[in-house]
């Protein structure tokens, strides 16, 4: 990522990764049904940021508290905080988080995506942006694209 | 010769005028074998030599200077002198010739004949007509190689040429970029600053020249062909730079200069290159710098973010005071050290008495630091600091700080530690021995438990510093951890009061034997009062409780052979009072436990191989068959539990394989006659029957005593020959083939192939296993037989313990060569079994599989596979699981066979992600998520499938199956 190009935020302030989720003695058990919760979600979505070797969580793009998830009405509701108000790949990191999670939630989710409000410039144009199923589909179809949000979402252990 | 001269010209001709590469070659063989000599090449060469073209000149040097490359060994002193006027002279030649002459120079400089005095004319001319950073890259690593090889050889000679050979270093490399090449400058600068070659005026110079690489920045490109590292280039270079005093005015502010840079791997090697430089400086090349580095180590130290810059700065702390500490000062120079700390303590003293007690800790590892470099810096800075230390925790009187105050003080204990040279020297603290003492007590006795454990640790320092302690304050110390071990409910208080005993017991056993150990005793014999009130039943936890930490602790501070003549009655005073029921069988096992402790612990002595095999051991075995003789009428002593006894055979084992060899030879050899004659002269409280046969009982209660027995003779060294073992392994095979009770006859198979191990090769160790399987087999064919059980542990004891003999490799191909055995069997089994029997062919056959290496499992695998995929399909759960697992290791890198059953592979294992098992599930994901990783044109067909399947795992009703569906379906 340091191919020439300089970082639009090079030396951002890094936040500490909240742990490996402990396991619970429920979670061994076959008969207990557990229910989606916002730390799965969360944990889903440990993306790189395009620009920084760190993932989301560390640069605070991502936290736990604006991810809300409801499994009994099937929805989910992520709000991410860009590191900078005019940082040009929020609609790429959007992009990105509407991308993962389409592809680890079951089909009954409704996914709604946007911007922490009162933290981005251009906040208005890029939730309409990602609202849209429409442009999200045909951003998908650019093969560009998809590569570099495929390149996103690989994790870094692999 | 004719013939030859003529082939010698064809050669030239070839490689001058024909350009061919490899007659050069051709050539120097030719030399070699001795066909031609040198002279004559230059003969045969003369034309090309004397050509008026530059580049027929050059190819003509460049033969001579490849085939002297080959062949510099065989040269005359007289034969090198000439080349050597001839390449000088060339040197002033035409600029396309240098790089050949330069390639014959050095491999002439690699001769051991080199004529005298012809360095420094090579190197003169050298330095005189070529200007070496206009050369490319090789040539200019000829001259650096030519540096290397002269500096090697003839090292008077360089020396001899002054500071000339100095300048002309700096000016050839001066403005090198090439990594490889720098680190062939950085050797000979190396080489020049730590030889003692006369730097002269040029010491800014090569200074200058070198220096201006610091701090490196080199990442090697990926894949790098050269090899070249980073690491390599820092080392070297700051080899170059702290190699001499005389660089030391102009390193120095190099240092605080780089240290002000925002790229941290520079601040660190700056930090490491101060570190190593200054040990060689002396405090006058340091003292004008002092105040300038101490800023910059104060500002990394208190405000670094990394813990590497940290402790590299707190390292250059240490090492710039040693080297303060160390130097001798003339009578008019001012004591460097003095001033030194003088500006530390002035900016780190004040931060210890701030309120809030911030920046407490840098500004104490700074001190600390300091106090670690030498005893005369311990002594200016404790008595700087203690004092307003001790102060301050008189007057705080939150917990918290209070412990914060401890734990400054014991860093400032332990730092202190290190430096103390002589044991003479009285500790630096004896002056505040009476407050510290009190400050430590006064803490031991409040109710806060992580104040009372940095209590204790603060205390093990104290009593680590040779001569604080007055013996008055041991035993204070002991009553208050006496008090703790006996009241405090808190398990870290107590495990770190058991810690502390242990530290001070080796240090200062008296005070343990005449106090701490007879109130334990007492204590633990004490019956708990109130037996018949409500409230007995938390009495007796908590006394059971103290018990149990009276018995670690008493673990703990036998080091001391003079503590552990004291501690262990106690202990086996416990194991005596189970008898009649004062102690649980949990106590009783505990106190086993110290006991193996000790003897794992104590040094390996006369007094305590006594005390173990004299005193101990027959206590034990007279214990427990006073136990067994008892029998299990009325009350049951705890003597009799499986578990006191198999906590018994550690203690005797550890002590037969740690303690005085020959007098574990004796226990063996009692135990021996104990067990085959009923011999009972050795035990203590001789009050025993004469008709004792332990080996053919049939009473459990005396049979299981035989797991004794394996303590005493399994465990000898291998050289100490257990005495009459064949009438002993006799005795045991019978009682492993008879008994009904389990710890009996699997002591006893144990005790079998434990002597069997290690019984030497020959015909008795053969005819032995013969005669063992024999009779193990009649009891296995014999349908009546009551015995099967027995008749089979004992197989697989004996067959394990054979197994062991062998060298652990062996049991690799044992794997194999078991799997090459059985496999083919089971696949026919399994073709020829009726259905519902091939689930048991399919589960060996996956166990086995599961258990042989990788290695084997690739080559073995394409065979199998048809019947694995078949495993899969199987209902049976177990089954699928071990299939499953010993899957996945061969998908992450998968042998063609399997790649070709693709569709079968996927299609079975989506079948599984819906088992009702939850581990099926998972385990069937992670081998999808495997798949993912084939080759990406073999799976694009099955993709779109595999996605739509693995869309319902993702609704699963378990966390941990959703999480490897969203790892496999995201990869996929």
């Amino acid at each position: 990522m340091s191919g020439g190009t300089t970082l639009e935020n090079a030396n951002p302030v890094i936040f500490q990764r909240s742990g490996e989720r402990l396991l619970a003695d429920t979670d061994a058990d076959e008969d207990v049904h557990d229910p989606i919760d916002d730390r799965e979600i969360f944990d889903i979505l440990s993306i790189n940021d395009p620009e920084h070797p760190l993932s989301l969580e560390e640069l605070n793009v991502l936290e736990q508290v604006r991810v809300k998830v409801n499994d009994a009405e099937s929805s989910v509701d992520v709000q991410f905080t860009p590191t900078i108000p005019h940082c040009s790949m929020a609609t790429l990191i959007g992009l990105s988080i509407k991308v993962k999670l389409l592809r680890s939630l079951p089909e009954r989710f409704k996914i709604d995506v946007s911007i922490t409000p009162g933290t981005h410039a251009s906040e208005e144009a890029v939730n309409k942006q990602l609202a849209d199923k429409e442009r999200v589909a045909a951003a998908l179809e650019n093969s560009s694209l998809l590569e570099v949000v495929n390149q996103c979402l690989t994790n870094k252990s692999t | 010769m004719a013939a030859d001269s003529a082939l010698l010209l064809s050669l030239v001709e070839e490689y001058v005028s024909g350009l061919q590469d490899s007659k050069a070659k051709d050539t120097a063989t030719a030399v070699k074998n001795g066909e031609f000599t040198v002279l004559q090449l230059v003969e045969a060469l003369g034309l090309s030599l004397t050509s008026s073209q530059p580049h027929t000149r050059a190819r003509g040097v460049q033969l001579l200077s490849e085939v002297l490359h080959e062949c510099y060994g065989g040269l005359t002193e007289k034969e090198v002198e000439v080349l050597l006027v001839f390449y000088e002279n060339r040197l002033k030649d035409h600029h396309v010739i240098t790089p050949p002459v330069l390639q014959g120079l050095r491999a002439l400089t690699k001769c051991t004949v080199l004529p005298p005095g012809s360095a420094v004319s090579m190197l003169r001319s050298l330095f005189q007509d070529v200007h070496v950073q206009s050369l490319m890259l090789t040539e200019r690593a000829y001259v650096y190689n030519m540096l290397i090889n002269l500096m090697a050889i003839r090292e008077a000679e360089l020396k001899g040429l002054g500071a000339d050979f100095v300048f002309g270093f700096v000016q050839s490399m001066d403005g090198e970029r090439d990594p490889r090449n720098l680190l062939l400058a950085f050797q000979i600068a190396k080489g020049i600053v730590l030889r003692g070659y006369d730097l002269g005026k040029f010491t800014e110079e090569l200074f200058e020249v070198t220096s201006c690489y610091f701090p490196i920045d080199f990442s090697p490109p990926p894949n790098d062909p050269h090899g070249i590292t980073r690491e390599e280039l820092i080392l070297t270079l700051r080899d170059v730079l702290t190699g001499t005093p005389g660089f030391a005015e102009f390193l120095l502010p190099l240092i605080v200069e780089k240290l002000d840079s925002d790229v941290q791997s520079a601040k660190l090697d700056s930090l490491q290159t101060l570190t190593a430089c200054v040990s060689q400086y002396e405090h006058k090349d340091l003292a004008e710098f002092l105040e300038g580095l101490w800023a910059s180590l104060r500002r990394e130290v208190f405000q670094t973010s990394s813990e590497k810059i940290e402790s590299a700065g707190l390292a250059a702390v240490t090492a710039i005071t040693s080297c303060l500490s160390r130097s001798v000062l003339n009578s008019d120079s001012e004591d460097s050290l003095n001033t030194f700390l003088e500006l530390v303590l002035k900016d780190c003293k004040h931060h210890l008495c701030e309120p809030d007690l911030k920046l407490v800790w840098p500004s104490a590892k700074l001190l600390q630091a300091a106090c670690s470099a030498s005893f005369r810096a311990s002594c200016v800075i404790t008595a700087a600091i203690m004092p307003s230390l001790i102060e301050q925790y008189t007057n705080r009187a939150q917990c918290s700080q209070r412990r914060t105050l401890l734990e400054v003080v014991q860093k400032f204990l332990q730092s202190v530690k290190t430096c103390q040279t002589s044991e003479s020297e009285d500790s630096v603290f004896v002056a505040f021995r009476p407050s510290l003492c009190s400050m430590v007590f006064s803490a031991l006795t409040e109710t806060n438990s992580s104040l009372q454990v940095t209590a204790c640790s603060v205390l093990t320092s104290l009593a680590q510093q040779p001569g604080l302690l007055l013996d008055s304050d041991i035993e204070l110390a002991v009553d208050h951890l006496t008090r703790l071990l006996l009241t405090e409910q808190d398990h870290t208080v107590s495990v770190a009061v058991v810690e502390c005993a242990g530290a001070l017991a080796e240090l200062h056993p008296a005070a343990f034997i005449s106090n701490f150990i007879p109130r334990l005793k007492t204590e633990m014999f004490s019956e708990p009062i109130d037996q018949d009130n409500n409230r007995a039943e938390s009495e007796q936890l908590s006394h059971h409780a103290v018990r149990q930490r009276c018995l670690s602790a008493l673990a703990a501070v036998s080091i001391k052979p003079s503590v552990v003549q004291e501690s262990t009655p106690v202990l086996l005073q416990v194991l005596s009072a189970a008898h009649t029921g004062g102690f649980s069988v949990e106590e009783v096992v505990l106190a086993c436990r110290s006991l193996q402790r000790i003897a794992e612990q104590v040094p390996d002595s006369e007094e305590t191989g006594r005390c173990f095999h004299d005193v101990i051991i027959p206590r034990l075995l007279s214990l427990a068959l006073q136990a067994a003789l008892q029998g299990e009428d009325g009350n049951r002593s705890p003597l009799l539990e499986e578990a006191v006894l198999s906590s018994m055979v550690p203690i005797i084992s550890t002590s037969c394989s740690r303690l005085q060899p020959t007098l574990a030879l004796q226990t063996a050899s009692r135990a021996v006659s104990l067990f085959l004659d009923g011999d009972v002269s050795f035990l203590p409280d001789n009050s025993f029957p004469s008709n004792i046969q332990l080996l053919k009982q049939h009473s459990w209660t005396q049979s299981q005593m035989v797991c004794l027995l394996v303590g005493c003779v399994c465990s000898l060294p291998r050289s100490m020959e257990v005495p009459r073992v064949d009438e002993l392994l006799s005795a045991l095979e019978e009682m492993s083939c008879s008994v009904l009770h389990p710890l009996s006859y699997t002591s006893a198979a144990k005790c079998l192939s434990g002597l069997l191990n290690k019984k030497p090769h020959g015909d008795s160790l053969d005819s032995r296993i013969h005669s063992t399987m024999k009779r193990v087999c009649s009891e296995l064919d014999s349908s009546s037989s009551s015995v099967h059980t027995q008749a089979f542990t004992l197989m697989i004891w004996v067959a394990k313990a054979l197994l062991l003999r062998y060298h652990p490799l062996f049991t690799t191909l044992t794997d194999k060569r078991f799997f090459s055995e059985n496999s083919a069997k089971l696949v026919q089994g399994f073709n020829a079994a009726p259905q519902e029997k091939k689930p048991n062919f399919l589960k060996a056959l996956s166990n086995i599989v599961n258990k042989l290496p990788k290695q084997v499992q690739l080559t073995e695998l394409p065979a199998l596979l048809s019947l694995l995929l078949e495993a899969l399909s199987c209902p049976d759960l177990g089954v699928q699981l071990s299939t499953l697992s010993c899957l996945q290791p061969v998908l992450v890198d998968p042998p063609p066979s399997l790649i070709q059953q693709l569709e079968a592979l996927i299609g079975r294992l989506l079948a599984l992600t819906g088992s009702p098992d939850m581990e099926v599930r998972i385990s069937s994901l992670r081998c999808i998520h495997a798949v993912s990783q084939f080759p990406e044109h073999e799976i694009l067909p099955v993709r779109a499938r595999v996605l739509r399947a693995l869309a319902r795992p993702l609704d699963d009703r378990k966390r941990l199956v959703r999480r490897e569906a969203v790892h496999a379906r995201n990869d996929w």
